[in-house]
């Protein structure tokens, strides 16, 4: 059932990805293998060396892809201002300048926050076309009844949320209730209405690469715009394995139905290191169309202070101190 | 400086040089030209050539062309520190290559960029792969010197190591020579490539660094005249050779005779089989690590992918796609995938080889590659068994992709090939793939894997990939020695069988006749002759004169009887007690036979009894003598498994005519092989009246096949048929030398002894020494991972 990919280019008109029924046969029997992924995405990186100027445009690229998150406890409303402030000018003047973007408008691809913070983020980001990201659905281990998940979904979107961040239930993927999974998920598409969905299958604890595929499967074909590796708070986030599996799991999906969906690891990330690496499978799995923020994000709060401490260093030729640069 | 904005538009790599400053300053000293290395010092540069940087067509060094007579200075300096050397004990042996591993480390980049830049492989695989493998097989033999007494207790090194290196792995594959060599306290004389052999000798000022006794490691650079200027030294005591399967055999020629010892790691033309169950895109990936590592020019690379008829379609399309993201180019740029081939020369061959191809109906897929000394991936589809491209070493980018249905298709297509180095083998059923990873003919096996490779894990070919193990305990054994007996007395040519009639035979109630045993039936000879067995006085009987022709229907009956290597230990085991028991029946009958050769009852009856205990051991050794995991990478069970090497034909013994046979056929069935026999030719009707017994003890027809006749001749066409594995001949010094010469042919391994030198009845006639040469190591890389 391969049919030609739809011939659309980045950007936000590509029409969203529209689901389908669920289609065991897009995922059963796929095994993926651990030790091959796990060499895959050794070799990856270590194929790829970004120097100089292009690494400088690689770092901005993933500024752009960023979702700045905070989804701690101890959030508050000031607490999310100064994140929204971050997310308006990631990069300090001095570098903007440096780098030739003073005029580019440069921002984050969206603040990732708790539902009760989304009007704060809303308030802060007005204006400024940052979207608004909040997670839901019983964040972060999901386990609420379903129509309380779904109305808290509602909840995020009335206050103005424009993508929201599910979590699945994982007992539905170690269960094998793939039929459960896609009902739910479908559920939950459908309570965020315009808002873009993004399902987070929380890998740590699905554990096997082949019950990450199809889980990865099922959610697309639920209708997820994104699909999302962790909540951050699993004891394994984002890991270069599991994204290459979920990768090829959205290529597959794409080559079977013609839909691209997008794809956001989370948690884990912290280094411009790590920026580079998982832009480079993006590249090298996907091309060029999967480094745009319609399709990839970066879900991190730290590791944007690292990217704008190396792009100092590459305006100014010296090694940089966090201190010197304003605080998410 | 590109504007960052326009960089993002684009998203390129970028260029990622690597700095080759340091290397450039040392090529630059070396201006003046290398000499050779022999006995701790350079030599003056003589007769020099170029040596180029394939990737710029630039000369970057001058080399020496080594002539006979630097051979001859290289050859005794190692002679002369080889004493020495050996008597260091192994703890200051391991001292030694401790701190060469150690130094090389220290200069890893160095050698690196010097490889890249001399060879022309990316500088990803230089410093990531070929580098680390290096150090790490110091190190690991560093181990091996450590110990050597205490795991191979009564070995001794060889002498003198003559070591010829090819050019795709330069430095990788002098460590894979020289490691083991020197921790067996054997000294080296090595040959690098004349493409490149500029690590070799970077890797000679290393040594000296390093405080490595003179002489006990020399270089000497030069073509191929060079290289069988050293191989046919006489002062060689070992010749490893590492390259094609061409030069191979003429070494094997060269060699006949001279009672070197030898291993040679030949080409390959290594199947890659993709089940519908794999994991597609990580075979893909396989893919990518075999034929489009180091451009293809690897001997055990897949170069044939097999892949099941009902994913062919999809795993084309995600192959080729990857196929387009690989990067061709500067090998110095971190980002090149594929660097440059070695040299033009190679160059021209591929493009001949791709044109053949096109030629004889193959569908040609490739990426881009820059202009210059380079080659693009290439994928070929629609290639015919037949193809030249099915069948050649092509030793560059280009790959084959055919389908299969079954296995059993899968396992036959695999196998079809003259060569038996690597098979990768694809799929999440590991059922399935220890079952084909037992039925392919390879010496390296990956399951879900490529190219994996560590110091720890054996490393050689079956076939014409050659014989002999780099790596683990059997790479460690081929540098020791095993005591090799010397007959007081060689054996002499015996006296041509006369095939007219006999003067008198002894009375017997009802005649008797004698045939050969081949396929479980008894059979008369093609000729239709029949030649008299002498006796103490005067002929005893009349043995069967057996032919070519016999010989070939016996081959054919062993390789029928294939079903003997894939019983259990257990039930061959058996089966040989059982023969045991019934020739224990039989001993008087036996007893008085060889009597009446000659021998005195005492003497008849200890070689008796001494092949009923020799028959017991090796029942007992059939569900013993096995392999081991070794110790390599983590999260990888890496298997060494002893297989039988197949068809084995053995030339017996003059004397001793029962137990000399007993000897040599009972180790190599109790492995799993199949035999073709040859018996003393002077007293054969000691074996012919055994297949009385053979057939009364369940031994499956064909296992055991019994040729009598005139010894060399019968031996001569086991020697050269294709389709034998192995040869064993205990004889004459001409007989010997011969084989040798004539196993060349599909490069079967051989076991060539004076017949007299061994003393059949006490240790020397049995023991794991003979186990281990009816077996070859099949090394299988099983990685995991929930």
């Amino acid at each position: 059932m391969t049919v030609e990919p739809a011939a659309h280019p980045p950007g936000t008109n590509d029409p969203r990805n529209p689901g389908m029924p669920l289609g065991h046969q897009m995922f059963q029997g796929r095994a993926v293998n651990r030790s091959a992924a796990e060499r895959r995405a050794a070799s990856m990186i270590a194929r790829r060396s970004i120097k100089k100027a292009a690494q400088a445009a690689w770092l901005v690229n993933a500024v752009r892809c960023i979702d700045l998150t905070t989804l701690a406890g101890d959030d508050t409303a000031d607490r999310v201002h100064r994140l929204c402030a971050k997310a308006r000018r990631p990069l300090a003047p001095h570098i903007l300048d440096g780098l030739g973007l003073a005029d580019f408008g440069l921002t984050v691809g969206a603040v990732c926050v708790y539902p009760t913070m989304v009007p704060h983020a809303v308030r802060a980001l007005r204006g400024s076309g940052i979207p608004v990201a909040s997670v839901a659905t019983g964040f972060p281990a999901g386990l609420m009844p379903l129509p309380l998940r779904l109305a808290e979904i509602r909840y995020a979107v009335g206050e103005g949320a424009d993508e929201i961040d599910i979590v699945i239930t994982r007992e539905h993927v170690l269960t094998g209730n793939w039929q459960a999974l896609h009902d739910e998920i479908r559920q939950m598409r459908e309570a965020c209405g315009a808002a873009h969905l993004k399902a987070i299958l929380a890998t740590g604890e699905l554990q096997t690469l082949t019950n990450v595929y199809a889980a990865s499967m099922v959610a697309m074909q639920a209708g997820a715009d994104f699909i999302k590796t962790s909540t951050g708070k699993e004891g394994v986030n984002a890991t270069l394995p599991v994204s290459l599996t979920m990768v090829r799991a959205l290529r597959d999906y794409r080559d079977a139905t013609g839909h691209r969906v997008g794809f956001k690891p989370a948690g884990g990330m912290k280094s411009a290191k790590d920026a580079l690496s998982w832009q480079i499978l993006m590249k090298e799995e996907m091309g060029n169309d999967w480094l745009d923020p319609h399709l990839f994000r970066l879900g991190a709060s730290s590791m944007l202070g690292d990217i704008e401490r190396q792009l100092e260093h590459f305006v100014t030729g010296r090694y940089a101190s966090a201190s010197r640069l304003a605080l998410a | 400086m590109t504007k960052i904005t326009e960089l993002l538009t684009r998203l390129d790599y970028g260029t990622a040089p690597e700095d080759s400053a340091v290397v450039r300053e040392w090529l630059a000293r070396h201006a003046a030209g290398f000499g050779h290395f022999i006995n701790g010092a350079f030599t003056a540069p003589a007769n020099t050539f170029a040596v180029t940087n394939p990737a710029t067509g630039a000369d970057i060094a001058r080399v020496s062309q080594g002539r006979a007579e630097d051979v001859d200075a290289a050859v005794k300096a190692a002679r002369a520190a080889q004493p020495k050397w050996a008597a260091l004990s192994g703890h200051d042996r391991a001292r030694h290559l401790y701190a060469l591993a150690r130094h090389l480390q220290q200069h890893a980049r160095f050698l690196a960029v010097l490889e890249t830049i001399d060879n022309g492989k990316p500088i990803r695989e230089s410093r990531d792969i070929d580098i680390p493998l290096v150090i790490r097989h110091l190190y690991h033999h560093a181990g091996w010197a450590e110990v050597l007494a205490d795991e191979f207790p009564g070995a001794a090194p060889h002498g003198v190591c003559g070591q010829v290196i090819p050019w795709n792995f330069p430095l990788l594959m002098l460590a894979w020579k020289v490691a083991p060599a020197l921790a067996a306290g054997n000294t080296v004389v090595l040959k690098p490539a004349e493409y490149t052999p500029l690590t070799a000798l970077a890797f000679a000022e290393i040594a000296r660094e390093a405080g490595l006794p003179k002489g006990v490691l020399n270089i000497v650079t030069g073509d191929g005249t060079t290289g069988a200027a050293l191989t046919g030294h006489p002062g060689v005591d070992k010749v490893a050779f590492t390259g094609s399967t061409e030069v191979g055999r003429l070494i094997r020629r060269q060699i006949a005779g001279s009672a070197k010892a030898l291993t040679l790691e030949l080409g390959g033309k290594s199947p890659l089989i993709v089940f519908a169950d794999a994991d597609l895109d990580a075979a893909v990936e396989g893919v990518v690590d075999s034929i489009w590592f180091n451009q293809g020019q690897v001997c055990c690379a897949g170069s044939r992918i097999l892949v099941a008829e009902a994913v062919a379609p999809r795993f084309t399309e995600l192959l080729r796609r990857r196929m387009s993201g690989l990067i061709v180019g500067d090998p110095l740029d971190k980002n090149t995938d594929i660097g440059a081939i070695v040299h033009p020369v190679q160059l021209q061959r591929i493009r001949a080889l791709v044109d053949q191809g096109r030629a004889e109906g193959a569908e040609l897929h490739q990426g881009t590659a820059p202009e210059g000394c380079y080659y693009p991936a290439t994928l070929a589809t629609g290639v015919e068994p037949a193809s030249v491209l099915a069948t050649e070493e092509i030793f560059g980018p280009v790959v084959t992709l055919s389908t299969f249905r079954t296995p059993d298709d899968a396992v036959a297509l695999a196998n079809n090939t003259r060569y038996g180095l690597a098979a990768s083998i694809w799929s999440e059923n590991i059922n399935l793939c220890l079952d084909i990873a037992g039925k392919v003919k390879a010496g390296v096996v990956w399951i879900n894997a490529a190219n994996v490779f560590d110091a720890g894990a054996s490393f050689g070919g079956m076939r014409e990939s050659g014989f002999g193990r780099e790596g683990g305990r059997a790479g460690m054994a081929a540098y020791l020695a095993t005591a090799r007996p010397q007959a007081k007395r060689p054996e002499t040519a015996p006296p041509a069988p006369v095939a007219t009639p006999a003067e008198s035979l002894p009375a017997t109630p009802i005649d008797r006749t004698a045939k050969l045993y081949v396929g479980g039936k008894q059979a008369r000879p093609d000729s239709g002759y029949s030649y008299a067995v002498p006796g103490a006085k005067g002929a005893v009987g009349l043995a069967p004169l057996g032919n070519r022709k016999d010989i070939r229907n016996a081959v054919e009956a062993a390789h029928a009887a294939k079903g003997w290597g894939a019983q259990t230990g257990h039930n061959r085991a058996q089966v040989l007690y059982f023969l045991a028991e019934n020739l224990s029946a039989r001993a008087s009958e036996f007893q008085d036979r060889l009597h009446s050769f000659g021998q005195t009852q005492g003497a008849a009856r200890t070689e008796v009894d001494t092949a009923i205990r020799r028959i017991f051991w090796y029942a007992a050794q059939a569900d013993k003598f096995d392999g081991a995991v070794q110790a390599t990478k983590s999260a990888h069970v890496t298997l060494a498994i002893p297989e039988p090497l197949g068809v084995v034909g053995i030339a017996c013994p003059l004397a001793l005519p029962l137990l000399g046979f007993v000897s040599l056929v009972l180790p190599a069935i109790a492995m799993g092989n199949r035999v073709v026999a040859v018996p003393s030719q002077l007293h054969p009707l000691a074996a012919t009246d055994l297949y009385q017994v053979l057939d009364t003890s369940d031994v499956p027809g064909g296992v055991v096949n019994i040729v009598s006749g005139e010894r060399d001749a019968l031996a001569r066409t086991l020697a050269d048929h294709s389709d034998v594995d192995a040869v064993w001949y205990f004889g004459t010094a001409e007989g010997g030398r011969m084989i040798e010469e004539a196993s060349a042919g599909n490069l079967k391994q051989t076991w060539a002894e004076d017949g007299a030198a061994r003393d059949w009845t006490g240790d020397e006639g049995q023991g794991r020494a003979f186990l281990t040469r009816a077996t070859q190591i099949k090394t299988v890389w099983v990685p995991y991972g929930a």
